[in-house]
């Protein structure tokens, strides 16, 4: 009743194509949109900016990069993080190296190192799939930490390797304030959002997908192979890039390359396949379930031991956090092993047809 | 499906939001709060559970001796899983509630103290970061809100070199030095520390790097045997560094030749090794054992009442344990301190609990009055020095426990501490602070 | 030159003990198809598990036998409560389900027995063959040449196994096609559970040696990693290749970490060690390059 496209006829190929055909979809996201630009800095408080919704949104990025690869180009990749420490160095060094640089065009820029690199360690999906792929996407991890640690340059020789990113400003505004912090992550991210949104519906996602079902299939229906698997690893990591240039700027303030590391980029293909392979909003739904049920059981778990006096000291309770993750996980995936977002999907079937589902 | 998972996220936002909202109100008139994030699983769990145990412990045995001149103690962990991210997210939740009145924050992370540097800064929260953490936070006028303290990286490596200069009568000269160390920046901040000193004693230092985790160090040893070192110094952590010692010994290189530093010279590390690491020596800038009066007490005090931290109670008096009363005791002095200026019964708020650990004085004479004479080294802070002493033990593994070898030692402050100074300036330089004028602090 | 060789064979008998844990992945996937992340969780809670009973008072082989038994128990749930229920799904999402479990085991494992961490005594000393160390000046440890030696029965035994008996065939069968080996009814979860035991065996064995030589503790489950590169060059099918892959990885690997570095050094100017994380994935990579599926793996044969 509420979620019912009966009746929206569309006259124009260009009302046909848009992004969001049915008007609930657009009254909702402009809801959301709303909701996130006003609403929430205005209420939230900084524990919420600065712990809980500014990575949210980082990670979505992350987790939208890697998506883009593996969901929907068909490439399992293991080195997303490495790709984030490419975009947070990057970015600190054009920033600390070249006088005057704009902050937004050294994420960009960032992010296109980030391409390039992801280019250069995409070559091997040419010759080597599945499992496979993902195990050798593992050098790219290693070896780019690596190298972060040992050239002394990149992190502008600081004796630890750690490095300390100076403050955002643009056009002269600082942006100091989480609200300022959050609302410069979440503008970049809709953006982005919108953008990968856009480009997975247009020729190349297309491409990207018929290259997933079937490689062989897609090459003899003259879909370029080359082109689009290498495409998939520029823009996936072009992504990631923006999203650890904005991981060390907006969020840490300070990263090591260690911190880019392999359980980080496990940390985001589970969110893609917790949130749903191939789906712009699974990697959202999943960057919040792998974020926030963690600290949601570190909350809840001292709480429930003390309502019911269990005799329970704090390591027995960090260890249920992880067996209760764990499980939860599991559970997920036999209910739905698509992902959050096909549960989205379905409800919103269900909803197309109540009250009335005969 | 779908309504169980909207119940769900329902009742997390909803349980979120309760937390978030009740966290002010918790705090009560006169009470000092603690947030203490910890770190009890994943790779170094068994570390964190040693040390934090004793950490609360002394929190615990305070409060039951009616606190800080009647100021109760309260305190509540979050677990870090010895993860950066987390580890923020542990600060962002719990510093609201520590606004008031706080204790100084020990992490016991490298990676995570360089990430609340400069958060602690801004939120003005006193950060500890004893024997770890950003290390040229040594020099207060940079970093009013950071304290190394009791000593550092850099001072041990130098305190370490100068036992080993000791223990050859007096000259290195000559002399080949391995330091093979945990490759992250851990083992990294002495390098610049130790190169100083080699050219100073004219040794010759040959760096090896073991990649994270170091379960495997075949090849280092390898190399090691190689160049037939008079000595190796060893800076691992986890794992590391109980793979160095049976790597050394399947290597035949001598036990009593290797010295570790204070995360590579705990019973966790030793142990599992067994004979492997018999005459194994490191550095510690506390004791270990029950001997000393105050861990004795805590554990007569405590666990007696049924009020301790560790199921295991075979962790008393370890290594890592007594580091976390140390830690304990320490934060709790400088409270007092700060009470002795700003008044007594009263809670401390942020900036006068900074002022206490500035000027923190914890004599020979004090630590005897706890109770812990010997434990720790004393500690006398001020804005230009927030390490505040500088000193470690040398001990050694009998196969059975730490034996102290020496008394404290003292690093070459005259070589080190510009090196610390010389840091900072450049961090205040990319981070556009303007450091404090030191002699107008008292 | 004897440098050489004594680095070279430090590494091969290295590279065993990464092929044991490597075992453990293949014996998996090659029955179910999945790619189990828990391999490592699994090893883990297998060591804790025998020194557990050890310090319970256990003889070592009872804790042996005991432990045997708990990893056959956390099999069985595991094909009960989880596999059992993914029947047919995409792989991606089995091998999320496994880590999961890692997860789980992660946390269960310090639960049951505590997160100290323990000394592990099997009765071997991790020391040079004297011997050798006087004739020839090389450092041969008993303790790698015991466990190189019990690796190598570990795989005769498992390959004589799949070949030969009633039981192997089922799971060849089984791998080759879940729903045509059910169609001729061989009983897909009895085989699912047993290769999981068999599987918790083999990371029993591992990890009774990788705890032996570096202590029990939660960092056993890193030996994961050092499989992973070992896998993908011997392929994922195949048990003999992921003992020739594991000799490969730890020969080169150690060689690398020796002669690479002063020659960065050379270049660079720096000190540069510290390789061995990535290089066996890099050098595995490379390989892959030429054949794609793996030194033994199947060839894939893609038809539209």
């Amino acid at each position: 009743m509420i979620y019912r496209e009966t009746g929206q006829f569309k006259t124009s190929y260009a009302a046909d194509q848009q992004i969001f055909p049915i008007r609930q979809d657009r009254i909702g996201i402009a809801i959301l949109l709303a909701f996130a630009f006003v609403v929430v800095p205005l209420t939230a408080g900084n524990y919420w900016f600065n712990a809980i919704l500014i990575p949210f949104l980082i990670f979505s990025l992350a987790a939208l990069g890697l998506n883009i690869l593996t969901g929907y180009a068909g490439q399992l990749s293991l080195g997303s993080a490495a790709f984030m420490a490419v975009g947070a160095y990057a970015a600190y060094n054009f920033q600390v190296r070249i006088e005057g640089m704009p902050v937004l065009l050294s994420f960009i820029l960032a992010g296109l190192t980030a391409a390039g690199v992801g280019i250069l360690f995409g070559l091997p999906s040419l010759r080597i799939k599945g499992f496979y792929l993902a195990v050798a996407t593992l050098a790219a991890q290693f070896f780019i930490v690596w190298c972060l640690t040992k050239f002394p340059y990149l992190s502008n020789y600081s004796a630890s390797g750690v490095i300390s990113v100076p403050n955002v400003e643009i056009l002269g505004y600082t942006f100091d304030t989480p609200q300022s912090r959050y609302l410069l992550v979440l503008s970049i991210v809709s953006l982005m959002a919108l953008l990968a949104k856009n480009m997975v519906r247009s020729s190349t996602g297309r491409a990207w997908m018929a290259v997933r079902d079937m490689d062989v299939a897609a090459e003899v229906i003259g879909i370029r192979l080359m082109r689009t698997k290498l495409l998939a690893f520029a823009i996936s990591s072009f992504y990631c890039g923006v999203a650890g240039a904005l991981y060390a700027f907006c969020y840490l303030g300070s990263v090591e390359p260690d911190g880019f590391s392999l359980d980080l980029s496990f940390k985001i293909l589970f969110m893609i396949i917790v949130g749903g392979v191939g789906s712009i909003l699974g990697s959202f739904l999943g960057a919040a379930f792998i974020l926030l049920v963690p600290i949601f059981l570190d909350i809840v778990l001292p709480w429930l031991s003390e309502l019911l006096h269990l005799p329970v000291d704090s390591a027995t309770v960090s260890h249920m956090q992880l067996m209760v993750f764990g499980e939860l996980i599991m559970f997920f995936l036999i209910v739905e092993p698509h992902g959050l977002a096909r549960l989205w999907q379905i409800g919103k079937e269900k909803l197309r047809l109540w009250p009335f589902p005969h | 499906m779908i309504k169980r998972f909207k119940q769900l996220t329902l009742a997390t936002s909803v349980a979120v939001a309760c937390f978030a909202g009740a966290l002010p109100a918790a705090q009560a008139a006169e009470e000092q709060f603690f947030m203490i994030p910890s770190y009890r699983v994943g790779p170094y769990g068994a570390n964190g559970q040693s040390f934090y145990g004793g950490f609360i412990d002394y929190l615990t045995y305070v409060n039951m001796k009616g606190g800080i001149d009647g100021v109760q103690i309260t305190w509540e962990e979050c677990e870090t899983e010895y993860n950066n991210a987390k580890g923020v997210e542990c600060y962002e939740r719990l510093k609201s509630k520590a606004q008031k009145a706080p204790g100084p924050i020990h992490t016991m992370s490298t990676g995570i103290s360089y990430a609340l540097v400069d958060k602690s800064a801004a939120d003005k929260l006193p950060l500890a970061m004893m024997g770890y953490g950003l290390t040229s936070a040594v020099d207060g006028s940079v970093f009013p809100w950071a304290f190394p303290l009791v000593t550092t990286y850099q001072m041990q490596a130098s305190a370490i070199i100068k036992f080993l200069k000791d223990k050859e009568k007096g000259s290195l000269e000559g002399k080949k030095i391995v330091y093979l160390y945990h490759d992250s920046a851990y083992g990294k901040e002495p390098i610049l520390a130790l190169e100083a000193e080699s050219r100073l004693n004219k040794f010759t230092l040959v760096q090896i790097p073991v990649a994270h985790p170091g379960n495997e160090q075949g090849a280092q040893w390898q190399r090691i045997r190689q160049e037939k070192p008079d000595y190796v110094i060893l800076w691992g952590w986890g794992v590391m560094n109980m793979t160095a010692l049976n790597t050394a010994q399947k290597m035949g290189y001598p036990r009593e030749r290797m010295i570790g530093s204070w995360w590579a010279g705990s019973e966790e590390d030793v142990i599992p090794a067994g004979d492997a690491a018999k005459g194994y020596m490191s550095a510690t800038w506390n004791v270990a054992g029950k001997g000393v009066p105050l861990i004795a007490d805590i554990e007569k005090t405590v666990y007696g009442a049924g009020k301790g931290n560790l199921k295991d109670t075979s962790k008393i008096g370890t290594i890592l344990y007594n580091r976390g009363v140390s830690a304990a005791v320490l934060s709790v002095e400088a409270i007092r301190t700060a009470q002795a200026k700003f008044g007594k019964g009263k809670a401390m708020g942020p900036e006068q609990v900074r002022w206490g650990l500035e000027n923190l004085n914890l004599t020979e004479a004090r630590l005897k009055q706890l109770g812990a004479t010997g434990l720790l080294p004393e500690v006398k802070t001020s804005c230009n020095n927030h390490e505040g002493s500088g000193k470690v033990k040398i001990q050694q593994w009998d196969g059975t426990k730490w034996v102290p070898l020496t008394d404290w030692i003292e690093g070459n402050k005259a070589l080190i501490h510009p090196l610390f100074m010389a840091d900072a300036q450049k961090y205040a330089k990319e981070k556009g602070i303007t450091p404090r004028d030191c002699s107008k602090e008292k | 030159m004897q440098f050489f060789l004594e680095v070279l064979i430090g590494g091969l008998l290295s590279g065993v003990m990464y092929s044991l844990v490597a075992l453990g992945f293949v014996l998996i996937f090659k029955a179910s198809g999945v790619f189990n992340f828990a391999q490592g969780a699994m090893v883990f809670f297998a060591a804790l598990s025998l020194v557990g009973c050890m310090e319970k008072g256990a003889p070592l082989w009872l804790a042996f036998i005991l432990a045997f038994g708990i990893m056959t128990l956390l099999g069985i749930a595991t094909e009960k409560f989880v596999l059992r229920k993914m029947v047919n799904q995409p792989p991606i999402s089995l091998f999320m389900a496994t880590i999961g479990l890692a997860f789980f085991i992660e946390g269960l494992a310090p639960l049951l027995w505590g997160n100290a961490v323990r000394r592990l005594d099997i009765g071997l000393v991790d020391e040079p063959i004297p011997w050798i160390l006087e004739h020839w000046n090389m450092v041969i440890s008993k303790f790698d040449l015991v466990a190189a030696g019990l690796a190598l029965a570990l795989v005769a035994v498992l390959a004589l196994f799949f070949q030969y008996t009633r039981v192997g065939r089922a799971l060849r069968a089984v791998a080759d096609d879940h729903q045509a080996a059910l169609s001729i009814g061989i009983p897909l979860q009895h085989i699912w559970a047993l290769v999981w035991a068999v599987a918790g065996f083999v990371a029993l064995v591992a990890g009774m040696l990788w705890g032996a030589r570096n202590g029990v503790q939660f960092a056993l489950t890193f030996t994961a990693l050092k499989a992973l590169p070992v896998l993908i060059l011997g392929g994922f099918t195949s048990v003999p290749g992921a003992i020739v892959g594991g000799l490969i990885i730890g020969g080169t690997e150690k060689l690398a970490e020796i002669y690479i570095p002063p020659v960065m050094s050379g270049i660079f100017g720096g000190n540069f060690g510290g390789i061995e994380g990535w290089f066996p994935y890099v050098m595995a990579l490379l390989f892959l390059l030429v054949r794609p599926e793996g030194l033994f793996g199947e060839k894939h044969i893609d038809r539209v």
